[in-house]
């Protein structure tokens, strides 16, 4: 008997290679095909197939065929119906899959951009509990936006996607998976509180105000600013005075975080700290610098060195 | 492993204001097509109660509460039981359907309460159907599908939004797409041969003529211009003087009410034939048992009988339309015999009424003495000379009918003449008879079929002559000759309601051969015809195996179809590339073949290798190729054009060695 079954599964994979195959990941662009695209009535395409059976039955007995004709017309028009919610989906093409950031406990947000020829209608996508709907205009690209949980820090692959739809009657549900070889990047949480990194110089010495060298940006004049620093040949093409603003004073010293200065934790609580330094830092507008195990991360500031840096600690082993 | 897509528990929520309006428009259209036999005042409310949801939905989303919608539903069951006494039949169900429909777009707020409603408006569209199955009836329900459809499709999220006209456009694609194939399922679905449960009882009034008829009953049926049915003849039609179809034969008279018999078990009486004329009849249902003839039919269709008076009774009333064939004769000779017993019949008159019709009758007797044709000419010289009118609308007549019309007010239509006359025949001495049915109709020269409207009912007389039998004789005729030879519309004169009148009935005439054409091809196609279907085909009598394996092939042919076209995908046309596949076609007709590996550059600067003689061209070819592939993100047109130009004339010259 099992190995009935176990035969009767290996066949229903060889001749149906979409419910098997294409559940592996595979790699984007993906592009829906009759192969991968499958229908099945919803309950209310049971129901309303029922509701046919009844009405032609009735016809048939009352002998009256204009209501005959009326019930293979709307037969026949629920069966078109079938085909045009094939149609929805055949030829829909996945593009690429963009993600955003996110740290471990927190839903990241996915972004499909899907491609197709011709004018598609509701179409759903589902991811877990998530479930948008989007339409898609002919030559044109839909952009949908998914909120993905995530666990913890690191790799995470994409999980199954189900694209599907009951356009236009809802009598049909045509679906198909997609499966996406593609991962993204958790970011570690940060621990909630603990101690500021040790940083020598951090006194009020530094704190002063000075002006930078760097041209930051042109302002409005106001009074009592030097006429040094008026931009005349910004201001001739402008109808107020223009001041050249610097760049205004670097108030807080840098941060050196170092693996190594974490010597009482283990390895997951390193992280989360240095994650938190991280965190702060960089709301406090700081530079800072990261020392990890096998990769040095060289001072700076900005989103994109604490992205550079939160990924190089999430990708730690 | 097989996965299919897991339901899920999800919150209902309230759909979408289109989806709603969609609703409430199909519900109406329900309710607008159920009006006409539903009680006025149940339309009224349900109507009312229908814009008022409507409203109150677009001012504040939500169900109605329910101390409202059960003391509705209590009320509508009662009004439904009160006013047709039970909830089970036709009319009470479809009554009770339709206010269950409307109320319960009371609770409608979710997705699914708008299908459930929606499919049970599918089921009611399908039911006004039972009520009035001809061309316009069919096509209006259609039309009511598109609200249905646009209902449904407006449920569906994420779509472009537009104006409520056009959305109802999309479900006409999906129709007009489908048809075919409901053509073909309405051809090859089996008909039962037999009712599975009692068909409903027909609590119809009944149509058309009556068994028994006193003068001024027709009124009503004279102005009813319904199709009472439709002749069509082998060979050429009778003249409009001959055209009288017979139904009953009415012997008995009390005083005020001719009246017809059924006795079912007497053989039909002798008739000698001279002339006959095959024809078929299609009537309309009449609830009734007779099925009109040809004067004089000489036997009986299928399931029907013919009685003692060549009156012919179907087996079971006609309830639905139903087509026989028949044989008349045209001249005959109808019981040269006349039993005593049957001569005493047709002289019979109830004492004390009509005294002075008896009188003229018997003088008529005295003064012309064995010589009936003269009594009855004398008859019809006194309609015809004695100030007599035709009109629709007589004067009513008192006890003493017949002496009132024949000496007071000389007005009134085929009853009264024929009525008169039979009497008059009776008190001279001659049996005779009156006989109702219909007389005329119009002559559809392009379907070459006789039309018969109800409203030319006719009633005429038959008296018996020695020597020849039972003589027709239309007394109307000698006071209206053209209700005899143009017919009831033309003898009526301004009489008729306008719509009936003129240039409208004579276009109401001609467009009746597309309801004939419904009759017959639709509404007419029953199990026998369905049988018949295949003979072309060399399938003698198609059995119901045979019907279905042929539906199933023919639905398999049309998913194949409909598969094709779904699979359809517009492949994205590239002018260019086209024109360049055909420059390389004409190069490797010549041997120069394109690699797979060679960029068109490359390709192109060989060709011009190898055909030194037109180098030139084909260097200008390639860098006009280069130059609208790489130079623009689109091709301008008439560049591409000028390319396209150059391609088709290039000739490639044989290459001497």
């Amino acid at each position: 008997m099992r190995s009935v079954l176990q035969r009767m599964q290996t066949w229903a994979e060889r001749r149906l290679p979409a419910l098997t195959r294409y559940r592996r990941p595979e790699s984007l662009p993906i592009e829906l095909h009759r192969r991968r695209i499958y229908i099945v009535p919803t309950s209310f395409g049971l129901g309303f197939s029922v509701l046919l059976l009844v009405m032609m039955v009735g016809a048939l007995n009352y002998t009256n065929n204009a209501a005959l004709l009326l019930t293979c017309l709307l037969g026949a028009a629920s069966a078109a119906s079938m085909l045009v919610a094939f149609r929805s989906l055949d030829g829909l093409r996945l593009a690429y899959v963009r993600a955003g950031h996110a740290v471990a406990g927190e839903p990241i947000e996915l972004t499909l951009v899907l491609e197709s020829h011709r004018r598609r209608h509701a179409i759903r996508v589902d991811l877990d509990q998530d479930s948008t709907a989007f339409a898609i205009d002919a030559n044109g690209i839909a952009q949908v936006v998914l909120q993905l949980p995530t666990l913890q820090r690191g790799w995470l692959p994409l999980p199954r996607l189900r694209l599907w739809s009951s356009w236009p009657l809802g009598l049909f549900r045509a679906w198909s998976w997609l499966h996406p070889e593609q991962s993204i990047l958790v970011w570690p949480r940060p621990e909630t509180a603990g101690p500021a990194p040790h940083a020598a110089a951090d006194d009020a010495r530094h704190m002063r105000l000075y002006l930078g060298d760097e041209l930051a940006a042109l302002r409005d004049y106001r009074a009592g600013d030097s006429q040094r620093h008026i931009a005349w040949k910004a201001s001739a093409r402008h109808i107020n005075l223009l001041v050249k603003d610097f760049e205004q004073p670097q108030s807080r010293p840098n941060w050196q975080l170092d693996w190594r200065q974490l010597p009482g934790l283990d390895h997951e609580a390193r992280i989360a700290r240095l994650a938190r330094w991280l965190g702060e830092a960089q709301a406090q507008r700081r530079s800072y610098s990261l020392w990890l195990p096998g990769n040095q991360i060289a001072s700076g500031s900005g989103p994109l060195h604490y992205a550079h840096c939160m990924s190089a600690l999430a990708q730690l082993p | 492993m097989i996965a299919l897509p897991s339901r899920k528990a999800r919150t209902e929520s309230p759909v979408h204001t289109r989806a709603f309006d969609l609703l409430t428009l199909t519900l109406a259209l329900v309710l607008g097509l159920h009006a006409s036999h539903l009680p006025w005042w149940l339309t009224i409310a349900l109507a009312s109660t229908l814009g008022w949801r409507w409203w109150q939905r677009r001012r504040h989303p939500g169900r109605v509460p329910r101390w409202l919608k059960l003391p509705l539903l209590v009320l509508l069951t009662l009004a439904v039981v009160v006013h047709y006494g039970n909830i089970f039949g036709r009319e009470p169900g479809t009554a009770l359907a339709i206010g269950l429909l409307i109320l319960k777009l009371l609770e409608a707020e979710s997705a699914r309460d708008v299908r459930v409603g929606i499919s049970f408006a599918c089921f009611a569209l399908m039911a006004a159907l039972l009520f009035e199955q001809g061309l316009v009836a069919t096509i209006t329900v259609a039309l009511g599908l598109l609200p249905a459809l646009a209902t449904l499709r407006a449920l569906e999220p994420a779509q472009a939004q537009v104006t409520l006209q056009r959305s109802l456009l999309p479900g006409l694609g999906l129709l007009a797409a489908a048809l075919p194939l409901a053509l073909l399922g309405f051809l090859l679905v089996p008909r039962l041969s037999s009712p599975l449960w009692g068909a409903p009882a027909p609590r119809d009034a009944r149509t058309g003529l009556s068994d028994n008829m006193s003068p001024g009953d027709f009124t009503n049926l004279l102005t009813d211009d319904r199709p009472a049915m439709r002749v069509s003849f082998e060979g050429t039609p009778p003249s409009p003087e001959q055209r009288y179809f017979r139904a009953y034969v009415m012997w008995d008279y009390d005083g005020s009410r001719w009246k017809y018999v059924d006795i079912v078990n007497r053989a039909p009486v002798e008739l000698q034939a001279s002339r006959t004329l095959d024809y078929q009849i299609s009537m309309e249902p009449t609830h009734q048992y007779v099925l009109p003839m040809l004067d004089m039919p000489l036997d009986a269709p299928a399931s029907a009988r013919l009685r003692q008076d060549r009156v012919v009774m179907a087996d079971r009333p006609v309830n639905d339309p139903l087509t026989y064939a028949g044989r008349s004769a045209v001249t005959y000779r109808l019981q040269p015999e006349l039993g005593i017993r049957a001569r005493n019949r047709g002289l019979y008159l109830p004492d004390g009424f009509n005294p002075r019709a008896l009188a003229l009758g018997q003088s008529w007797r005295q003064r012309y003495g064995t010589n009936d044709v003269a009594i009855v000419q004398a008859a019809l010289s006194l309609f015809h000379d004695g100030g007599f009118r035709y009109t629709l609308s007589p004067a009513p007549l008192g006890r003493d009918a017949m002496d009132d019309f024949l000496f007071d007010t000389h007005e009134g239509f085929c009853e009264q003449y024929s009525s008169a006359f039979t009497v008059l025949m009776r008190a001279a001495g001659i049996p005779s008879r009156v006989v109702t049915g219909y007389q005329g109709g119009y002559w559809n020269t392009l379907g070459r079929y006789l039309l018969v409207r109800y409203s030319d009912a006719h009633a005429w007389s038959e008296v018996w002559l020695a020597g020849r039998g039972w003589v027709r004789i239309d007394p109307t005729g000698a006071v209206r000759p053209q209700r005899v030879s143009l017919g009831a519309a033309a003898a009526a004169g301004g009489q008729l309601p306008w719509y009936e009148n003129g240039w409208l009935q004579s276009m109401r005439n001609r467009w009746d051969i597309v309801n004939r054409w419904w009759g017959q091809g639709v509404t007419g196609f029953d199990a026998l015809r369905q049988r018949g279907l295949l003979t072309p085909f060399g399938i003698r009598n198609a059995d119901t195996t045979t019907l279905g394996v042929l539906l199933a092939i023919s639905c398999v042919l049309f998913i194949a179809l409909g598969m094709m076209w779904a699979l359809l995908r517009r492949q994205v046309r590239d002018p260019l590339r086209t024109a360049l596949r055909e420059l390389e076609h004409k190069l490797a007709r010549k041997g120069i073949v394109r690699r797979p590996s060679e960029g068109p550059q490359h390709y192109l600067s060989r060709a011009a290798r190898a055909l030194p003689g037109q180098r030139g061209e084909l260097d200008l070819l390639m860098r006009c190729y280069l130059e609208l592939r790489y130079a623009h993100d689109e091709p301008p047109p008439e560049s591409l054009r000028d390319f396209q130009h150059a391609v088709r004339d290039f000739r490639v010259v044989r290459v001497v060695k």
